[in-house]
């Protein structure tokens, strides 16, 4: 199926097929670094997520259907399979059931949205979040033992093609996605330490690793009570201020609204500037151009006799047929398929675009399917 | 003996209007405090333990105003038990229940109940002025009370509660007629309110001077409000989130520059940065700025901003600021008075924060700065000598190092000599909070220099019972003392019982007192109120002395132990 995508760009990790993957594999970068922090007993937990993220989709999902995130054990997370969104398409208006936080889950993404844009910014509110419990000279020691935190994951990161480079970045986007996560949750006060379960067994993980730590000194300053000083109103305001102007930086501004595009089997993303675009037809026909290099070398794989004539028609053929479906994941995290709405409304919502193979979308894109019988 | 007629006296004394004036009139002589009492207006009462409502009453017939202030400081960071006390109940319902012509209400970190505030909004007449700051316990529902019934109310002004919000109507409860609205301050509500009443409300009010939105005001409803009330003077922005390109933007541009009175602004809790600068005319004049809820606004777009503001007197900002922005500050500002620094990462290794230098900075292009709150990755020794030698006319001090025990980020020493250069320096320094790496030395300074020192916040800093029992001795105007996570025990806390009566509170947390010392020293002053607050889940208080006490908050008080305390306080 889809592979990890061997991107230089952080994002490139969370690439692979869907927004679940991308919290769980940023999940499973956020456990990296909980592991770094020696809690090898959940090691196997992460890495199973991680390494089964072709075939155990939805043990993933399972796993992260688990977490206390929405508080519902059946509530469907924006997380999951694509498939499973739009399946349940009707199911994700229940998603706003969480008391607190009604857009959690979009708030999540867009958490998501600002770790992986690398936003200064975004690194702030995820280390807001996440080191709440483990306070500033705790995540001091994990910049300092980088190697630490990427030997124990080595395997499975190198069998995945991610980031087989600096560990140290490994180290520092887990930091940002596990503390994505965790802002999401935040809405107590700083020390409500049950607020923080992240991953399967976030709970127990974060006590195991906090006596697991390295240096016992600072892991017992990273669980004070009440330092530093600061207001709870503050501290729970900002974090609202944090969420929402992730949003807004998310809103069309003047002048470009650059997205990515990830296409399932492409070694690297595009973004495209959704405001050269006036209609679905010139987005689409952009796409394909753009990424005409990937779907020739698979159009020729599958037997267009030889001549691989960048038609445009056959592009088309390709990308709106039965090979591939284009979606994208809106403000509350869901992914979509593209042309439902408006396309002012589109562009709006939009905040990257992902080139699926078909064969993903099963039960996604039923007009997909009409396409493919039209042109067939 | 009185060399005038009572008359005179009451009119001289109308000219005294500190608390602690009046206080110590009081005390001259017995006719003094008779002509004293009955002339008095406003009343501070910083704990609401302290006295009891009918005392007050008895003693103040005259009382227009009163200011309450209920739990700990240190209650601020989740240290103190949620349900511990500082109801302003009773205070209401005694005051309802005389005749005194309540007028002004300002509290503190108190739980109000809707109940009350109903009943406030009923009992008094001429009712103007309510300011609630940090409290809890009450929800829109009790706010729309004081709207409704309020005739003539001028102030309306919550800072920081945690309201309970139900979205409801509490802006339209404010009648047709009232348009005596001077301040309403609004901005810690969470919920969205009626914008339509919202703008009426301000039309009719052409006496606002102080408006401060939430996060529920859309920018084009600022912008109306703006045209419609360009007198305003203080100013908090709600939602301030807009295409710049956008004809509303435009239009709010203008209606700043016709704000030509606005000196003080906050808000931004939302910010699209990109509108900035639709704020730079207003720049020019702002006296205080606040912008320490923008985590939005980027260090680039801070210091544009500030190079706007050249009479700035206050300014609360964020460390994405940066040490770079913070001299960009020391060259614009030369007015500053006040900063404060506000950590936007307080639990991470943020690279958005201020470090020593930001400090040094400020210090030296800042030369009247006399109040400072900040939050810093690190400190050394020598900036904060060099801090005390540039601006010797510090008041408030407080140093906020995230780690708490860090020690001199150069030379690795505590941070003993540092502080110690800024009580010498600062010889009206009346507030001081202290972090990083800090021995039983640094409170040998605060003893011997801090002279007029008031209030001392400590936090995991000390070797022995010396340390404190320097402060205790040296300090002699310290009215609060509050230590946490210090190796002080019994020794130092009763080395001088005397010294408690002087002072208004004291809480140790994470010391090494134990419950023997604390009884004794309920024992020894019985005019003091020991509380030992147990907030774990077993409610078991040991019997067993020696056994170290991990929250006590003593006090004085004329009127014994409260009432009220719930079950995980003991008093001794």
């Amino acid at each position: 199926m889809s592979q990890p995508l061997l991107g230089v760009e952080e994002e490139g990790q969370s690439n692979v097929s869907s927004p679940s993957d991308d919290c769980i594999s940023q999940n499973g970068l956020g456990l990296k670094e909980r592991n770094y922090l020696g809690l090898s007993d959940c090691s196997s937990v992460d890495s199973s997520g991680v390494s089964s993220l072709t075939e155990d989709n939805k043990n993933n999902l399972n796993l992260k259907a688990t977490e206390l995130r929405l508080g519902l054990p059946g509530s469907q997370s924006p997380e999951r399979e694509p498939e499973l969104c739009l399946l349940n398409s009707g199911k994700l208006d229940e998603k706003p059931l969480f008391p607190l936080l009604p857009s959690k889950d979009g708030i999540c993404s867009s958490s998501q949205k600002t770790v992986v844009s690398g936003n200064k910014r975004g690194f702030s509110d995820t280390m807001d979040g996440f080191s709440e419990v483990k306070g500033s000279v705790y995540t001091e020691k994990i910049w300092m033992f980088p190697g630490a935190g990427s030997d124990s994951e080595s395997p499975q990161t190198v069998g995945h093609g991610k980031y087989p480079g600096n560990p140290g970045v490994n180290v520092m986007l887990s930091a940002r996605s596990s503390g994505a996560q965790a802002s999401v949750k935040k809405d107590g006060p700083p020390n409500a330490l049950q607020e923080r379960p992240r991953a399967p067994n976030g709970t127990s993980l974060k006590q195991t690793g906090i006596s697991n730590n390295n240096s016992s000194a600072p892991a017992a300053k990273a669980q004070v009570v009440g330092w530093p000083p600061i207001r709870s109103f503050r501290t729970k305001t900002l974090a609202t201020s944090s969420k929402n102007n992730d949003e807004v930086d998310g809103k069309p501004g003047p002048g470009a609204l650059f997205i990515k595009v990830s296409m399932d089997g492409a070694p690297y993303l595009r973004k495209v500037d959704l405001r050269t675009y006036s209609t679905y037809r010139e987005l689409s026909s952009a796409l394909e151009k753009m990424f005409s290099c990937f779907t020739l070398g698979q159009c020729g794989s599958h037997g267009s006799p030889g001549k691989e004539i960048l038609s445009e028609s056959k592009l088309k053929d390709l990308l709106h047929g039965s090979e591939y479906v284009l979606t994208y994941e809106d403000k509350d995290g869901d992914w979509m398929l593209v042309g439902d709405v408006p396309w002012e409304m589109f562009i709006e919502t939009c905040k990257r675009l992902k080139i699926m193979k078909s064969s993903d979308a099963i039960g996604l894109a039923p007009r997909a399917m009409e396409k493919s019988k039209n042109s067939n | 003996m009185n060399y005038f007629p009572d008359e005179v006296l009451e009119h001289v004394f109308d000219f005294i209007s500190s608390h602690k004036d009046r206080n110590s009139v009081s005390l001259v002589c017995k006719s003094w405090y008779k002509i004293e009492r009955f002339s008095r207006q406003r009343v501070f009462i910083g704990n609401c333990y302290s006295i009891s409502p009918d005392r007050l009453i008895a003693r103040f017939p005259g009382l227009k105003s009163l200011t309450l202030k209920g739990k700990p400081h240190f209650a601020d960071f989740n240290l103190v038990p949620h349900d511990w006390g500082g109801f302003l109940d009773p205070w209401i319902r005694a005051l309802a229940k005389s005749r005194i012509g309540l007028e002004e209400l300002r509290l503190k970190r108190m739980v109000v109940s809707d109940e009350s505030l109903e009943l406030l909004s009923k009992s008094f007449l001429n009712f103007k002025s309510l300011v609630l700051v940090s409290c809890e316990g009450f929800t829109t529902d009790g706010i729309a009370a004081i709207a409704a019934n309020c005739r003539f109310l001028r102030e309306l002004d919550l800072q920081e509660n945690e309201v309970d919000d139900h979205r409801g109507h509490w802006l339209s409860c404010f009648p047709e007629s009232c348009t005596s609205l001077v301040s309403l301050n609004f901005a810690c509500l969470k919920g969205e309110i009626n914008l339509g009443a919202l703008e009426r409300l301000v039309v009719r009010s052409p006496n606002l001077k102080s408006l401060r939105l939430n996060r529920a005001v859309p920018l084009d409803t600022l912008q109306k409000i703006l045209m419609r009330a360009p007198q305003v003077v203080d100013l908090g922005t709600g939602s301030y989130v807009h295409d710049p390109s956008s004809e509303v933007y435009n239009k709010l541009k203008s209606a700043f520059q016709r704000c030509k009175s606005i000196r003080s602004l906050s808000g931004f809790l939302e910010v699209a940065p990109r509108c900035m600068s639709a704020i730079y005319p207003i720049c020019t004049n702002l006296t205080f700025l606040n912008l320490s809820y923008a985590p939005g606004l980027h260090g680039n777009e801070l210091t544009k901003l500030i190079q706007h503001c050249r009479k700035l007197q206050r300014l609360w900002i964020l460390d994405c600021i940066g040490d770079k922005g913070l001299g960009v500050v020391a060259s614009t500002c030369k007015e500053l008075q006040e900063l404060r620094v506000f950590p936007s990462d307080p639990y991470g290794a943020g690279n958005a924060a201020v470090t020593e230098e930001g400090l040094v900075l400020i210090s030296a292009g800042c030369t009247k700065l006399n109040s400072l709150l900040y939050f810093c990755q690190q400190m050394t020794n020598a900036a904060l000598i060099t801090v005390a030698k540039n601006c010797p006319n510090f008041i408030r001090f407080r140093l906020c190092i995230l780690d708490p025990i860090k020690p001199d980020a150069v030379t690795n020493q505590p941070l003993d000599e540092g502080f110690g250069a800024i009580v010498q320096s600062c010889k009206g320094l009346k507030r001081l909070s202290l972090s990083g790496l800090l021995t039983d030395q640094v409170f040998l300074y605060i003893g011997m220099y801090a002279e007029q020192l008031e209030m001392l916040s400590i936090a995991f800093a000390g070797d022995s019972d010396k340390g404190m029992l320097y402060v205790l001795n040296g300090c002699k105007k310290l009215r609060k003392l509050e230590i946490r996570d210090c190796p002080f025990g019994n020794a130092a806390l009763l080395e001088d019982v005397g010294k408690y009566e002087t002072m208004r509170s004291l809480w140790m947390s994470s010391c090494e007192v134990t419950l023997g010392g604390c009884k004794t020293l309920a024992e020894k002053m019985p005019s003091l109120s020991v509380e030992i607050i147990n907030d774990t889940d077993q409610m078991e208080f040991s019997l067993d002395d020696r056994q170290k006490v991990e929250k006590m908050y003593l006090y004085r008080t004329l009127v014994g132990h409260r009432e009220d305390a719930p079950e995980f306080v003991w008093i001794l």
